[in-house]
């Protein structure tokens, strides 16, 4: 094992240890809430990140599969009874593997466009399934709503269930991304966004290689879209496949470094809890959505790459400028 | 000799352009064969309908002997033809050794391997070693120079081990002194029983390195055949010079 991977391990360690001590050590039940909300946006953001930053596709779209993982459990809990308290979150693999399946002939077909064009094709799927979900009364109750079983959690911890499920989830994306990042996979994904057609024609096969990273990162989103259904109980559509929650984590993900394994969960980090923050002082004034805009143009101006990017460039500088420093004085001394 | 590539009848139009027209010819196997024309008489059109990059409206190719019926930049890479471009491209992000080991054709059960194995990353040394850029080998390919990527991007075709490289002016833009080294390597890699078709602006180089010579003009075959026979064609000192 070389150094980076045992770096890697630690980091990945201590993470995930103050991550699962958060809920056990903070009791106030808003905190924990910012906590599930914050862990959320990270996972969706990862995810995000493990299509869109390593093949350079942007989709403004996934939160439509977050929507249909959202109804999948709450269809399933009212046609398949899943039971109640953690069971359901045993029913979360499958909404993710079924969800994911059923979007890659839809991403077959996106994925014939670029740049743009991508973008926006995938933006219409997220009208179209708000649509479904708004019409297809049946099986959504359409704009009345859809009601799911309240969960059995001890009122005093009720949302520590949720946020260590978010966590999870959260984990499970960083290990796939890491995973993708150091393998083939990655390196034909790295390719596919600097230069495709170059990509294609040294016989990476793209199509496939992008397949693959959409259906892992549409898993992850279907099944964080689980989570939150069951955490609200009750989804209507504007909520389920809510533009404000895709740019939220697109957003996010530019803002920590997009392409990077832990930039979009640092995004998270740093936004959700200060929207949260401003929406509890401001929000009566609306004035909370100024305070959200100052901290993207703040960042933008600052940090133009992304936090993490930007902040290793910093480092990569000092420890240059250092070297030099270093090397000038030794000769300097020989010299003398 | 036994073609490497035949090509028959490739026709490409743009609008009112025929940019190809009903443009056949061979590339023997063992060759370097050189694709000269005046500027847009269909050269890189031609690389473009032969590697899939763009459709014909009509003719085919033959590849090692079989049909390629929809030519595919993928599948006729991973069968042996591959090319460069004529603005040199690489993956700018990526280090040289990470360039070289993308181009490196992988099975599936692969695709969750480590990135660059050892084995590869000696490859990929190696070859680098070869075309002078040992010592760049964990630079980001986007802090090359022109010349150097040009390098870089003909190393990166070799890594899959292709029978045959469709080279787009792999001089154009370059130093003499990267010029003779490029030379070289073609030569080099020629002896060892790789093919080339060579689309160059350099005569000289074109007269010293290839046989045979397919002469285009305004997308039409005008000319082929030796390079001493094709020189001294009227044909073909009219469209360069005439006309």
């Amino acid at each position: 094992m070389n150094r980076a991977t045992a770096a890697g391990i630690v980091r990945g360690g201590a993470f995930a240890a103050v991550g699962i001590a958060f809920p056990f050590v903070v009791h106030a039940a808003w905190i924990v809430n910012i906590g599930v909300l914050t862990v959320m946006y990270a996972a969706l953001a990862t995810a995000w990140n493990l299509f869109s930053g390593y093949t350079g596709y942007i989709s403004l779209g996934q939160v439509a599969f977050f929507g249909l993982g959202a109804y999948s459990l709450g269809i399933a809990f009212e046609h398949f009874g899943i039971g109640s308290g953690y069971n359901p979150f045993w029913a979360l693999p499958l909404v993710g593997l079924g969800v994911a399946l059923a979007s890659l002939p839809i991403a077959w077909i996106a994925l014939r466009t670029r740049h743009m064009t991508f973008a926006i094709v995938t933006l219409t799927l997220l009208f179209i399934v708000q649509q479904l979900a708004f019409n297809l009364r049946s099986l959504t109750h359409g704009s009345s709503g859809l009601m799911l079983p309240t969960p059995s959690f001890a009122i005093d911890n009720y949302d520590r269930p949720f946020y260590l499920a978010m966590l999870a989830l959260l984990l499970l994306a960083l290990g796939l991304c890491r995973l993708v990042l150091r393998s083939k996979l990655g390196l034909m994904l790295l390719a596919i966004r600097e230069d495709e057609e170059k990509a294609r024609g040294l016989g990476v096969r793209v199509t496939t290689a992008k397949l693959i990273a959409w259906w892992l990162s549409i898993a992850v989103t279907a099944m964080v879209g689980g989570v939150w259904a069951y955490y609200l109980t009750f989804i209507y559509p504007e909520f389920a496949v809510d533009p404000l929650v895709m740019i939220g984590a697109v957003l996010m993900t530019f803002l920590g470094g997009r392409g990077t394994l832990w930039g979009p969960a640092i995004g998270a980090i740093v936004l959700v809890p200060a929207q949260q923050y401003m929406l509890t002082r401001l929000g009566a004034s609306q004035l909370y959505l100024v305070g959200y805009a100052a901290v993207f143009i703040v960042v933008l101006l600052l940090l133009p790459r992304g936090i993490l990017p930007s902040l290793q460039d910093a480092l990569a500088r000092s420890r240059e400028r250092q070297r030099t420093r270093r090397n000038r004085i030794a000769r300097r001394e020989a010299a003398v | 000799m036994t073609a490497l590539l035949e090509v028959l009848g490739l026709t490409k139009r743009f609008g009112g352009v025929t940019a190809v027209d009903a443009c056949s010819f061979d590339v023997p196997a063992g060759t370097i064969t050189a694709l000269v024309g005046p500027n847009g008489s269909g050269k890189t059109t031609a690389f473009n309908l032969i590697t899939g990059y763009t459709r014909p409206d009509a003719g085919s190719i033959r590849f090692a002997d079989a049909p390629v019926s929809r030519p595919d930049p993928t599948r006729l890479a991973r069968s042996g033809l591959t090319r460069t471009f004529q603005q040199a491209r690489t993956f700018a992000d990526l280090t040289l050794v990470q360039n070289l080991v993308a181009a490196l054709q992988q099975p599936w059960r692969a695709a969750f391997r480590r990135a660059v194995r050892p084995p590869e990353a000696a490859r990929a040394r190696e070859l680098l070693e070869e075309f002078g850029l040992a010592a760049l080998a964990q630079e980001r390919a986007g802090n090359l120079s022109y010349g150097q990527k040009k390098l870089l991007e003909f190393a990166t075709v070799l890594m899959g081990e292709p029978r045959l490289v469709l080279l787009d002016e792999p001089t154009a833009g370059v130093n003499p002194v990267l010029v003779e080294q490029i030379e070289e390597r073609i030569r080099d890699l020629n002896a060892r029983g790789l093919t080339f078709l060579v689309v160059e602006h350099n005569m000289n180089l074109v007269m010293r390195l290839c046989d045979p010579v397919v002469v285009l003009d305004h997308g039409m075959k005008l000319a082929e055949g030796r390079p001493d026979e094709v020189r001294s064609d009227p044909r073909v000192l009219d469209a360069y010079l005439g006309g």
